[in-house]
């Protein structure tokens, strides 16, 4: 398949994510579309990564080229478990003191 | 490398003397002494004795700026241990974990100076960024702390998020994730929106307008010994990061970048400093002020040559020294607002004494380090011979700020306050303090006593 199609389903899942992050009140979606956000760079990065080995092994033919994105992917698929153990227990710790989710209720520090 | 593994080593240490240790002021006199140690061995690193002998490749590289951005940044980090120690045993249950999560943030620190690969540059600014998601919250009964806590992390992640797109984007064009290999003469439109999306995501961590909304909410939720940490060490390494990445690789691309980087100076400094001006309460002042600084310090990824770095180290140091110490006051009062201090000056005179001494620092007054730092900027932008009009923005918003800082050097000296709430303090404190503003003082008058370093 063309990578122009890899191309556009993660750009289509970025943007999705980030009009989700800036439309949605509730925190655990929010959280989910930052998620998606993260997983379309990944789709990315894969994508890119077989682009440029296959485009190396016809010119100097290092098998190796392009390992690197794929290297990349599993960097930002452990930090993103480390963000979700963290984040989680942040919307556990709000739920239990104001018994919601929703980001409207985050207004007391405004003035 | 001693940084970054030793930092590591270090943080969990703390976790398990949390559990082996039980009297907690036991906590940062451990803390305090694993620090001295950290800030020996980076000093060592310079001197090219490194006890870990790893070949980090094209990964990382260690030189003497980023070595000492690193001790600026231990030292500033010792300094605040020292002062608010006692402040951070008050934060929670957890109080060995709370030093435990700072030495993490220091490992970060030390990648996010000396990266050569986006992959540490992300690394690094994760690190960075995750114990202080968990440091914002870790009040867990105070709605504030929680909403503070909440709000910083979905900003956060969501410009990890963009920070990633963009780096895919430079991948995707150039193959390779090495920050050298992207300069290239002519950039296709692939690298600069992902070079776009990085200059956001990174503003959006140093708080640089457009791209500051979450900063006073945040810094003023967070509890306060907290809040001094963030301003300050964190900051000052995200520019360091933001640097890095600039003086290899905008330098090739001129014209459009200049604009936009003006663009954001003049945004920032009008936003923090107009905004600054409005404050009732000084913990909210000094939230804006770091935003006001943040555009100061953007002057050197503006100008990126030599000055410029120098600039940035000294405003490192000046920046996080005074609001070290002014935070350390501030913790100790129950009301912060201007009035909170009035009358400081006659219960504790030394005390007044040294907060005026940081806040001119702040202002920019000379015999101040803050003055020589401003003054690097500015001349690091005279240097390069364009956009001189931003010379004049930045002094004219220098002395915006004068007037905020004033406010509260007038409140302590020329109101009569009611007998003022305040903490007692140890002659440890008092004296500790009193270095501090030795150190800026002195930095005010000789600042190659600290820029020297760089080149011998």
């Amino acid at each position: 398949m063309p990578i122009q199609y890899y191309i556009t389903l993660s750009i289509v899942l970025f943007c999705i994510g980030i009009v989700g992050v800036l439309t949605r009140r509730n925190a655990i979606i929010i959280f989910m579309c930052i998620e998606l956000m993260l997983n379309a760079v990944n789709l990315l990065l894969v994508a890119f990564s077989k682009m440029h080995n296959a485009g190396a092994v016809g010119s100097d033919a290092n098998p190796t080229a392009g390992v690197d994105g794929q290297l990349f992917v599993f960097f930002i698929m452990v930090v993103a478990a480390a963000e979700v153990s963290v984040g989680l227990s942040i919307i556990v710790m709000m739920y239990r003191n104001t018994h919601s989710v929703d980001v409207n209720f985050l207004n007391r520090l405004k003035n | 490398m001693n940084t970054i593994i030793l930092s590591a080593i270090f943080g969990v240490v703390m976790m398990f003397t949390g559990i082996f240790v039980e009297n907690k002021s036991a906590y940062r006199h451990i803390a305090a002494i694993a620090l001295l140690l950290l800030l020996g061995f980076n000093i060592a690193e310079s001197g090219h004795y490194n006890i870990f002998k790893i070949d980090t490749g094209y990964f990382l590289h260690f030189e003497k700026f980023g070595l000492l951005f690193n001790s600026v940044c231990i030292f500033s980090t010792l300094i605040y241990v020292l002062l608010s120690g006692r402040d951070i045993e008050k934060v929670g249950k957890n109080v060995a974990e709370s030093f435990a999560l700072i030495f993490f943030v220091l490992c970060g620190v030390g990648i996010s100076t000396s990266y050569t690969n986006l992959l540490m540059l992300f690394l690094g600014i994760e690190i960075i960024s995750i114990p202080l998601y968990i440091l914002t919250g870790s009040e867990k009964r105070n709605l504030k702390g929680n909403e503070a806590s909440l709000k910083y992390f979905l900003m956060g992640s969501f410009s990890t998020g963009i920070m990633l797109m963009g780096i895919a984007m430079l991948y995707g064009s150039g193959g390779s994730f090495l920050v050298e290999k992207l300069s290239v003469a002519r950039l296709s439109y692939l690298e600069a929106l992902g070079m776009l999306l990085i200059f956001f995501a990174l503003s959006f961590k140093v708080s640089v307008a457009p791209f500051h909304f979450w900063t006073p909410d945040v810094y003023d939720g967070a509890p306060t010994v907290f809040t001094s940490f963030m301003a300050t060490v964190v900051k000052v390494a995200g520019f360091a990061a933001f640097i890095r990445l600039f003086e290899s690789r905008y330098g090739s691309m001129g014209g459009q970048t200049e604009h936009l980087i003006a663009l954001a100076i003049i945004l920032t400094l009008a936003f923090g400093n107009l905004t600054a001006v409005f404050q009732q309460s000084v913990k909210r002042m000094l939230a804006y002020s770091s935003i006001a600084q943040a555009g100061f310090m953007m002057f050197a990824l503006f100008a990126v040559n030599d000055t410029a770095k120098e600039g940035l180290l000294l405003y490192a140091a000046a920046y996080s020294l005074a609001t070290i110490g002014i935070f350390a006051v501030l913790a100790k009062m129950d009301d912060m607002t201007f009035e909170g201090f009035n009358g400081l000056a006659k219960s504790q005179p030394l005390i007044a004494a040294l907060v005026a001494i940081f806040l001119l620092s702040l202002a920019g007054i000379p015999l101040t380090a803050g003055f020589f730092a401003k003054y690097y900027m500015l001349s690091a932008i005279v240097k390069t011979g364009s956009y001189l009009g931003l010379v004049i923005i930045g002094v004219l918003f220098a002395a915006i700020s004068a007037y905020y800082y004033f406010k509260v050097i007038q409140a302590m000296y020329f109101k009569e306050g009611e007998e003022i709430a305040f903490a007692p303090v140890t002659l440890t404190f008092k004296y500790l303090l009193l270095g501090v503003a030795v150190v800026i003082v002195v930095l005010g008058i000789y600042p190659n006593a600290l820029l020297s370093l760089l080149y011998f």
